[in-house]
């Protein structure tokens, strides 16, 4: 998949704007747009994660919220017992998460079509109410966390150091699916979605491929949700709720789903709409309802999938 | 822990259970023969309930209420089906997943701008708001019987339609081959809307059986849909007959996991663990049940689907 020179300056003036955001808004005086700008780069993360195996594998995981939850309560409950070291709890934050993935997706692999939805859907639930029961760590009503702590240079204490952490996770993770989707593996993964029997037949053990996939995935959305704890300071079984796995999901489809890039352009599109709307209504999902199943019906290319094509493919 | 407490708890998991299979009756038959994801019949469910308490705070009746909830559900579900389904039959699951997504944000939010955010009112029928003493010393609600029974006709209802009557004929063959039928002349878009109209009365019938006994809020339908989810995974996508035992069994485990489990593991391990573990491991049950299920058999206990 390559990406048009359309696509690739946008991708380049998108960059640039963001790195701007923090002195930006400081200088404005609305320094509130940090926080959100790097709460969508975190769904960002998650969405662009999620579209491996939705976009380019065909797995419909509705459970991706459960990796957002694993990581936010790795750097929650290792806080807890005062383990503060951030890379330490970066690591549990992805090895949980692909621990988990392997797990579900081991057992839901075995199946596919409406099967696998519904059952990644009841995982993802089983874990929501783990951590509701979790008492010690907050139950229902969540735990507050403090901040990991990195090298002395690296003081997440500072809006604008979180901000430009979660964007160098971002970049990184958009180089990783590019180069992922891109390599034999990538290729393979497709291969799967677009015929398994066939890629059966040619020798592939598919299952094994389309597992590792739903693991990278997975702990992908670990890192995101190691940084969505540290930036709320706050870790909650709602992190996991059904009802973010189908945000995510939202995010994907507004952006292109299949497309490399687009979920990142989701989730600001749909995030920022959020904001903006729920700035006029309390009640916006009685309006965003109806678009929603009007985008399904009309509109499944999605922003980033409307842009035109490469020939090598819609990167 | 009693002898009495046992068998109440087990009677309270078969009700959750029969509940349960008002639920997932409708919605095993959508997703069997129409191979559509419908994540809004939790929604219709909600629906049902809130009619249910409009129509009584109207009427005066439950009897009315559930007459007027025939046709209202109906109705509902159709309009659902023609306007967002219908198109989608031919894309794939994960567009009819996000369709249906949309209507559950718009129906969890419109009830809070029509009926506002507080609970509804709902009162036990005056006819069913007893107790009775079928153990000794062991007042049990009537009505929670009286869900038991409608439970258990509805089943024997569907059980008629399904395979003593012609419509009931092609549901089956839909169920084991859509494309079949298709080309034997059956009129498919007719049986579609049948059959999702049909889901929708049994979601709406388990909304006006809820109604007294949980809370009508928006969001009610949620939970209850992931729970519909299990039963059916468990039962055999399709199979009414699945998702009758299924949901008996994940009734009885849901219920008596939750009070017995933590009681249990009193005995055996340390009170500290029993009381952090016990309530962890009781809502985990029905799910490790359901991923024990698929791991022997991926298409359920009584697969409907053969081609």
């Amino acid at each position: 998949m390559e990406l048009t020179r359309l696509k690739s300056w946008l991708l380049a003036i998108g960059f640039v704007v963001l790195v701007a955001v923090p002195p930006l808004v400081t200088a404005l005086d609305e320094t509130f747009y940090i926080t959100l700008i790097s709460r969508v780069m975190i769904f960002a993360i998650a969405a662009l994660s999620l579209d491996i195996i939705l976009g380019f594998g065909g797995m419909i995981s509705f459970g991706h919220a459960a990796y957002l939850g694993l990581g936010s309560y790795a750097v929650g409950i290792l806080a807890f017992h005062e383990i503060t070291n951030g890379w330490l709890q970066l690591f549990v934050a992805i090895g949980g998460s692909a621990v988990v993935a392997f797990i579900i997706g081991a057992i839901c692999l075995r199946t596919s079509g409406i099967y696998f939805i519904m059952i990644t859907l009841a995982m993802t639930q089983l874990l929501f109410f783990i951590g509701i029961s979790l008492e010690t760590y907050g139950g229902d009503d969540g735990l507050p966390t403090d901040r990991s702590e990195f090298a002395a240079f690296i003081d997440l204490g500072n809006e604008w150091i979180l901000f430009y952490l979660i964007l160098g996770f971002l970049v990184l993770c958009m180089y990783i699916s590019w180069r992922l989707i891109n390599s034999r593996f990538g290729m393979v993964i497709r291969g799967c979605h677009e015929n398994e029997a066939r890629m059966q037949a040619i020798g592939f053990p598919t299952y094994r491929y389309k597992l590792l996939a739903f693991v990278i995935s997975g702990s992908m959305c670990g890192i995101a949700g190691f940084l969505l704890a540290n930036l709320t300071e706050f870790v909650t079984p709602e992190f996991m709720h059904w009802f973010r796995s189908g945000e995510i999901m939202i995010m994907v489809l507004v952006g292109g789903m299949g497309t490399l890039f687009g979920p990142v352009v989701g989730a600001f599109a749909f995030l920022l709409f959020e904001e903006i709307i729920s700035g006029f209504t309390e009640n916006w999902p009685v309006i965003f309802g109806p678009l929603l199943v009007l985008l399904v019906l009309f509109a499944k290319q999605g922003v980033w999938g409307l842009l035109p094509k490469s020939k090598a493919g819609d990167g | 822990m009693s002898t009495l407490l046992v068998l109440e708890q087990t009677l309270n998991g078969i009700q959750f259970g029969v509940f349960l299979f008002l639920i997932s009756a409708g919605l095993t038959l959508v997703l069997g023969i129409m191979n559509v994801v419908n994540l809004a019949h939790g929604a219709l469910f909600m629906m049902g309930a809130y009619f249910a308490s409009t129509f009584v705070a109207w009427t005066g009746s439950f009897f009315i209420a559930f007459l007027l909830i025939i046709p209202s559900s109906v109705i509902l579900g159709i309009i659902i089906e023609m306007l967002t389904l219908r198109p989608l039959y031919l894309r794939d699951h994960m567009d009819q997943v996000l369709a249906t997504f949309g209507l559950i944000l718009f129906f969890n939010e419109g009830v809070k701008l029509v009926w506002g955010v507080d609970p509804q009112p709902m009162p036990t029928p005056e006819l069913f708001a007893g107790n009775v003493e079928i153990f000794p010393d062991a007042p049990y609600p009537v009505f929670r019987l009286f869900i038991i029974g409608v439970g258990l006709l509805v089943a024997a209802v569907i059980y008629f339609l399904i395979a003593k009557t012609k419509v009931g004929m092609l549901i089956r063959a839909g169920a084991s081959n859509t494309q079949m039928i298709r080309a034997m002349g059956v009129n498919i878009r007719f049986l579609n809307t049948f059959v999702f109209g049909l889901g929708a009365f049994f979601a709406g019938l388990a909304g006006l059986m809820a109604a007294p006994i949980i809370s009508v809020e928006s969001g009610m339908g949620d939970e209850m849909l992931i729970l519909a989810f299990v039963v059916i995974v468990i039962g055999g996508i399709g199979s009414v007959r699945g998702a009758l035992v299924a949901s008996v069994i994940i009734g009885v485990f849901e219920v008596v996991g939750r009070s017995m489990l933590p009681i249990a593991m009193q005995k055996i391990f340390p009170l500290e663990i029993a009381q952090t573990a016990g309530p962890a491991i009781a809502s985990m049950l029905i799910y490790i049940l359901m991923a024990g299920v698929l791991f022997f058999k991926p298409q359920g206990l009584f697969p409907a689907r053969t081609g």
